[in-house]
């Protein structure tokens, strides 16, 4: 009853949550161009996370977006296994040759109404990786980009600003 | 009270169950999911969060892959169709039904089977490598649950003289000694880990799963969207939730109204609702304290609740 011991030692880990980021897109995420909340995603969003080329960090900064201290789920977010679940992708990482037909193909493999996010300065405009052989560019040249999440990598609290922005909550 | 008005009252006890359980499955699957999160640490998404995912999915579009046929087309309403109809026959509320021969555990497993299969066909369907793997597993699950089911209800209904599903709350409930004679108690153990097996949690099966090699149920979903994943999401609820609330009603039936006076009604659904909540939680907290199993041990643990289900039906002829 090891697990029992830690759960009760533990305790509650998330931290309490921010302000609800103001639903019209000026203040606080300035540089963020972030689409009104869709109404029929309104309460809830899933999330389909596409690697098209990332070195990972963005990766451990999303997984630590959902983990239990920033616990992401609770504005309505959540990680899912197929484009066809989601409503959103989550794209990371200047896009590789190799992957920027499967990014087009995840595309539209996901039902309307979708949204894209670009997450962190590679996504954006293929940071450190800009001009390299096998880049094909940065995801917006791919397919169409709804929100951009700047940062290398963007820590978890920018993360869930920027994608509290979709569920509005 | 005249004849008719022991059918209009026999309706509305339908009505009320079938209101009660599909509007209370995504809230009986967000409670589970909110215990889970507080155990972790976690704040939760709400227990009404389920209820958003399903409007939200309602609104959107149902994107059927290329090639797939109306097999893939017909499974979630198929699916949500036989899940309504055990919603509607069991005896959740009351013992007094108007489809009263329909209740029958036959029938029951039957419907079960029918939307399982309905799902794996789909599964195959699509093409997919992930759904033809997810169709066979959950295939070879449901061939080693769902006589377990069987086996474990037949134990109680072979005491009663009939396989209806009232008929066996009824008695039952004239005879409360029965639920801790041997074979009740060696059923309600078959009963659970077939309810582990059929409803997909784990240590079976991993709901919230993002690994498509360790899915069973998830593995056919994959290529769902819009309103026919909506359809699949709340049938799923429901089937879990019926199976729940089979258990409670089965094994500890007190509350169930025996008539279809407006009151007992009432106290039977609120009495319903917290059994259906305390058993929830209890799965939930279970979860929290068990890994998924590899999938090779997963036929050792249905086999050994099918041992326990022979048992019990030995134990009701032998020890009756």
């Amino acid at each position: 009853m090891s697990v029992l011991r830690k759960i009760i030692r533990t305790g509650r880990v998330a931290e309490s949550a921010p302000q609800a980021p103001p639903a019209s897109a000026d203040a606080e995420g300035a540089d963020r161009s972030g689409p009104e909340p869709v109404a029929p995603l309104s309460g809830s969003v899933q999330l389909r996370h596409v690697d098209a080329g990332s070195c990972n960090g963005c990766e451990l900064e999303i997984a630590s977006a959902f983990g239990p201290v920033y616990d992401a789920e609770r504005y309505g977010l959540r990680l899912v296994a197929s484009p066809r679940h989601a409503d959103a992708l989550l794209v990371t990482g200047p896009v590789t040759r190799n992957m920027a037909d499967p990014l087009r193909k995840t595309y539209e493999a996901t039902p309307a109404p979708r949204r894209v996010v670009a997450v962190g300065d590679c996504a954006l405009n293929c940071g450190v990786f800009a001009g390299g052989h096998g880049v094909e560019g940065a995801v917006a040249d791919v397919i169409p980009v709804d929100v951009e999440v700047p940062g290398c990598p963007p820590t978890p609290d920018v993360l869930i600003a920027a994608l509290r922005g979709l569920t509005g909550r | 009270m005249t004849a008719s008005g022991l059918t209009a009252g026999a309706l509305a006890a339908t009505a009320g169950q079938l209101a009660l359980v599909v509007g209370g499955a995504p809230l009986l699957v967000g409670l589970m999911r909110q215990v889970r999160a507080r155990l972790e640490g976690r704040a939760g998404a709400g227990v009404g969060q389920p209820w958003r995912d399903l409007r939200k999915l309602l609104g959107k579009e149902a994107i059927r892959p290329d090639g797939s046929s109306w097999v893939f087309t017909m499974a979630p309403l198929l699916l949500l169709a036989s899940t309504l109809v055990i919603t509607a026959v069991a005896p959740f509320l009351s013992t007094v039904s108007p489809v009263e021969g329909v209740a029958d555990l036959f029938a029951v497993v039957s419907l079960l089977m029918l939307g399982t299969v309905a799902l794996a066909l789909a599964g195959l369907d699509t093409g997919t490598a992930f759904g033809g793997m997810g169709a066979s597993r959950a295939v070879t699950v449901a061939a080693l649950a769902e006589p377990t089911i069987l086996l474990a209800v037949f134990a109680l209904s072979a005491r009663v003289g009939s396989s209806n599903l009232a008929d066996i709350v009824e008695s039952t409930l004239t005879t409360p000694a029965q639920v801790l004679s041997p074979a009740s108690l060696l059923a309600a153990v078959a009963f659970a880990v077939v309810i582990i097996a059929e409803a997909g949690r784990l240590p079976v099966d991993n709901p919230a799963t993002h690994l498509e090699l360790t899915m069973i149920h998830e593995a056919m979903v994959l290529e769902y969207a819009g309103r026919d994943l909506a359809m699949i999401e709340l049938a799923s609820a429901m089937r879990l939730t019926v199976l729940l609330g089979l258990g409670a009603n089965l094994f500890m039936p007190w509350g169930i109204a025996t008539t279809v006076a407006p009151l007992p009604l009432l106290g039977a659904a609120v009495v319903f609702a917290v059994k259906l909540g305390v058993l929830g939680a209890g799965l939930a907290v279970f979860e929290v304290f068990v890994a998924k199993w590899r999938l090779f041990r997963v036929p050792e643990l249905l086999a050994g609740s099918f041992l326990f289900g022979l048992l019990a039906v030995s134990a009701s002829f032998f020890l009756a």
